[in-house]
C-alpha cells in the first residue's frame, strides 16, 4: 500500500481550491461580494479568482448586502449559479429580505419553473476576537426559513466537499463557514479531493457507547476533545457531527442516539429558539423509549455576542459539556 | 537627520486634483413631463403605433373592470387596479422584444397580460389558488412582486447575467413611487449603473403609496432626478399620455442595449381607483383630485388625438370595444369555473427533492385528506383531485 505525502491544508485553503474547481468545471459558476476580487476577501477564501477567471467571474461588488443577493438572484434566473460571499454573519442581515421573499420561495411559488442554484456563503460564529457584530451564530434564522439548505463544515475535507456539492446544488444554499476554523490544518490532499456527495448526510466522527454529542461547524473540535477528557471520568461518548442542518439528518442522529440512549446537543448559537431545541425536540419525539435522561444543550448563552474579552465565557468549551453530560442520569444505572 | 530637522524638511503633498467623475447636466431631467399627445410632436408620431396603442389601453381599460368585478363576486381575493395607468402598463410590455424580460410588481398584472401571458395564469396569485400562475419564461416575465422593489435588483442582475453570455436582452422593472423609497430600490439603481446594465426602471409615479401622498414619501425634486445621484440619466415623462411613454421608454431601452447603460424613467400618473377593492380611497383623498385626473385620461387623450386627426372613426371605436368584450367574457367565463386544486401540491417545489421531514408532513396531510373523506367532511371542502 501506498501513502501518499500530504501537506497538511487549512479549512481556508479548501475551500478556496473548491471555488476554483467549481468555477473550472462549470461557467456559469459566478462569485460575488465585497472584496473578493483584487483583495481575495478579508478571509482570503477567494484568494486568486479573479486573477484566473477574469473579473465578470469573481466580482467586487458595491458594498451592499440586499443588493449582491437580489442581483444574484437576478442572475440565478438567467441560468447562472452564483456563488455570493457575504462578508461576516452580521453583515448578511441586509439580505435577509432577499432570502427570505425570493430566494426561499422561487422555486415553490413558480412551481419549480424557476428554481434558483446560488450559495450564499457566510463566515459564522465566534472565538476569533472579533469586535461587536463579528461572530454571530445567524444560523437558526436560516433553519426556520423553507426553500433553503443550511450546510456547515467542520472539517478540511469536508470545507471542500460540502461546498461543491452546495454549489453543484439546484437548491439555494447558506453556506456557513466557521471562522475559527479557516485557520485549522488537517491532512487533505487537494489533488484528490474527497468525493463530492450530496448535502444533507450527517456523520459519526467518533463512536462510543455512553452518550451522544450531537454538534456541528465550530463546536465540533470541542467536542472531540471533551469526548476525549470524558474517558478519564469513564464515559465513552459518541461524536456526531451534522454537516447539514437542513435537510436534518434524522436517521444518523437517532441511530446513534438509540445505541447510547443519552444525547447532549453543543453549538455555539443560543439555546432559546436556537438549532438544539429542534434538534431535542426531533431526538426525543423518535428516540424517547431509548433515553435514560432528558436530551440536555449545552449552547450559548442567550445574549448578544459578548465583547472579544468576555467571549470565552459564552461559547461552549469542555468542561461545560462535561458537566451536561454528568447530568445525564447516571445514577440509575448503578 | 534629527526629528526636527525631518519636520523642517516636510513639505505637505497637495491633495490630488479633485476631478468631477460625470457631468450632471445630461443626466438631468426635464423640467416638464414629456408629451406627445395634443403638441406638435404629435405630427411625427407614428400613427400605425397610435392606433395599436389605443386598441390596447380600450382593453386594458376593460381589463380592469372586469378584473375588479370579479373580485366583487368572489373569484379574486383582491385586485389592484390600475385604471388611470393603463398607458404605462400597455407601453411598458410593447416596447420590449421578445428575449427581453418584464419584471412586475403586484399591481402590473396589465403589463403581464399584455405582454402575451394568459390574463387567468396573471390572476392566479390574486385568485389564490397559487403564486405565479405563468411559466416565467414561457414570456420571459418574472413573478410578480409583492415585495416593494425587490424585484429591482433582479432586473439588474439578470440584465448582467445575458450582458456577460454575450446575449443581447434588456430587462424593464416596474415599481411604484412608494416603491422608491425602499432600500432596494437603491440598491438595484446603484448596481445598474456600476456594472452599466441594460436595465430601464419604469417608476409609475401613481400619486399615493396605498394612502401616503408623494410628499410625505420624498424631499426629491422629482422621482426622476433620484437617476442623477447614481449615474444615469432620469427621464419625466406623462405616463396618461402612451405615446409619450412608449416614446420615452423605446429611448431608454434603445439606449440600454446599445450599451449605453440603465435608464431612470418616471411616468407621472394617478391612481384613479382606491390602491384595492379592500381600501377606502375617500380616507385620504377628494373626489375633485380624482375628476382633475379624470379629465387627463389616457384612453380619452389618445382616442381624441386619432379621432381630431381622422385616423379613428366610429366602426375602428366599435371594433376596439368589442375586443375588448370579447377579452372580458372569455376571462370571466374562465374565472368563474373553480380552480383545480390539490393540497398536496404543497409540498411539491418546495426542494428539487423533498427533504425526508417534508415526505412525513406529506404522508400526514394525505391521511387527513383521506380521514376527512371518509367522515364525509370533503364535501364542505373545496373540490380537489387528491393524489
Amino acid at each position: 500500500m501506498t501513502t501518499v505525502a500530504v501537506k497538511p491544508a487549512t479549512m481556508a485553503q479548501a475551500l478556496t481550491r473548491a471555488l476554483r474547481d467549481a468555477m473550472a468545471a462549470d461557467p456559469g459558476v459566478h462569485v460575488l461580494g465585497e472584496d473578493v476580487g483584487t483583495l481575495g476577501g478579508v478571509f482570503r477564501v477567494t484568494d486568486g479568482l479573479a486573477a484566473e477567471f477574469g473579473e465578470d467571474r469573481c466580482t467586487d461588488t458595491p458594498l451592499a448586502e440586499a443588493g449582491i443577493l437580489g442581483t444574484a438572484v437576478g442572475m440565478a434566473m438567467y441560468g447562472l449559479r452564483p456563488v455570493v460571499e457575504m462578508q461576516f454573519d452580521a453583515f448578511a442581515y441586509p439580505a435577509f429580505e432577499q432570502v427570505v421573499s425570493h430566494v426561499t420561495k422561487m422555486r415553490n411559488r413558480t412551481r419549480g419553473k424557476m428554481p434558483l442554484p446560488l450559495t450564499i456563503r457566510i463566515p459564522y460564529g465566534g472565538g476569533i476576537g472579533g469586535v461587536e457584530h463579528h461572530s454571530d451564530s445567524s444560523e437558526a434564522y436560516y433553519m426556520a426559513t423553507p426553500g433553503l439548505h443550511v450546510v456547515t463544515p467542520a472539517t478540511v475535507a469536508d470545507a471542500y466537499g460540502l461546498l461543491r456539492a452546495s454549489i453543484a446544488s439546484d437548491d439555494p444554499v447558506v453556506f456557513l463557514e466557521p471562522k475559527r476554523l479557516y485557520w485549522s490544518k488537517d491532512t487533505w490532499n487537494p489533488e484528490e479531493p474527497a468525493p463530492v456527495e450530496p448535502v444533507g448526510r450527517a456523520v459519526v466522527r467518533r463512536s462510543g457507547r455512553s452518550a451522544t454529542l450531537i454538534t456541528y461547524g465550530p463546536s465540533l473540535a470541542v467536542c472531540m476533545e471533551a469526548a476525549e477528557a470524558a474517558r478519564a471520568e469513564g464515559w465513552d461518548l459518541e461524536v456526531v457531527d451534522l454537516r447539514s442542518l437542513v435537510p436534518f439528518d434524522d436517521e444518523t442522529v437517532c441511530a446513534s442516539v438509540r445505541r447510547t440512549g443519552r444525547a447532549v446537543v453543543v453549538h455555539e448559537s443560543g439555546s432559546f429558539g436556537g438549532p438544539g431545541g429542534e434538534i431535542a425536540a426531533r431526538v426525543t419525539e423518535r428516540c424517547f423509549h431509548h433515553l435514560e435522561a432528558p436530551v440536555l444543550r449545552v449552547a450559548g448563552f442567550d445574549i448578544p455576542y459578548p465583547p472579544p474579552m468576555l467571549e470565552r465565557h459564552h461559547l461552549p468549551g469542555v468542561d461545560r459539556i462535561l458537566d451536561a453530560v454528568g447530568r445525564l442520569q447516571w445514577e440509575a444505572e448503578s | 537627520m534629527t526629528v526636527m530637522e525631518q519636520r523642517g524638511a516636510y513639505r505637505p503633498t497637495p491633495p490630488p486634483a479633485w476631478q468631477p467623475r460625470t457631468d450632471p447636466a445630461p443626466l438631468l431631467p426635464d423640467a416638464e413631463p414629456h408629451r406627445v399627445l395634443g403638441t406638435k410632436a404629435a405630427d411625427r408620431a407614428d400613427t400605425e403605433l397610435l392606433r395599436t396603442l389605443y386598441a390596447r389601453l380600450v382593453r386594458g381599460r376593460r381589463y380592469n373592470a372586469q378584473a375588479t368585478a370579479l373580485t366583487k363576486q368572489g373569484r379574486l381575493a383582491v385586485y389592484p387596479s390600475s385604471t388611470g395607468q393603463e398607458a404605462c402598463e400597455i407601453a411598458a410590455a410593447l416596447v420590449l422584444e421578445e428575449r427581453d424580460w418584464l419584471f412586475p410588481s403586484y399591481r402590473d398584472t396589465l403589463a403581464v397580460v399584455s405582454r402575451g401571458v394568459d390574463p387567468v395564469e396573471a390572476l392566479t396569485l390574486l385568485r389564490g389558488d397559487w403564486h405565479t400562475g405563468y411559466d416565467p419564461y414561457e414570456h420571459r416575465v418574472a413573478p410578480l412582486s409583492t415585495p416593494l422593489a425587490t424585484q429591482l435588483p433582479h432586473a439588474v442582475g439578470l440584465a448582467h447575467a445575458a450582458r456577460l453570455k454575450g446575449d443581447d436582452v434588456v430587462a424593464l422593472a416596474m415599481v411604484g413611487d412608494g416603491g422608491t423609497s425602499e432600500g432596494d430600490f437603491h440598491e438595484a439603481l446603484n448596481f445598474a449603473a456600476v456594472w452599466q446594465a441594460p436595465v430601464v426602471f419604469l417608476v409609475q409615479n401613481n400619486g399615493f403609496a396605498i394612502s401616503v401622498p408623494l410628499d410625505k414619501q420624498t424631499a426629491a425634486p422629482s422621482l426622476a432626478h433620484k437617476a442623477v445621484g447614481y449615474g444615469m440619466p432620469g427621464r419625466l415623462v406623462d405616463g396618461n399620455d402612451a405615446a409619450a411613454v412608449h416614446e420615452v421608454l423605446s429611448d431608454a431601452v434603445r439606449r440600454a442595449r446599445a450599451g449605453g447603460g440603465p435608464t431612470l424613467v418616471e411616468a407621472v400618473t394617478y391612481r384613479v381607483d382606491a390602491h384595492t377593492n379592500a381600501d377606502d380611497a375617500t380616507r385620504y383623498r377628494g373626489d375633485a383630485e380624482v375628476e382633475t385626473w379624470r379629465r387627463h385620461d389616457p384612453v380619452e387623450l389618445l382616442e381624441r388625438e386619432l379621432t381630431e386627426r381622422g385616423l379613428l372613426d366610429e366602426e375602428a371605436i366599435r371594433a376596439a370595444r368589442e375586443d375588448a368584450e370579447t377579452m372580458a367574457a372569455d376571462l370571466r367565463a374562465r374565472m368563474n369555473r373553480d380552480p383545480e386544486l390539490d393540497p398536496l401540491d404543497l409540498f411539491d417545489h418546495v426542494y428539487a427533492e423533498p427533504t425526508p421531514q417534508l415526505r412525513e408532513q406529506r404522508d400526514q396531510l394525505r391521511a387527513e385528506l383521506a380521514a376527512e373523506a371518509e367522515t364525509g367532511a370533503a364535501t364542505a371542502a373545496p373540490e380537489g383531485g387528491h393524489r
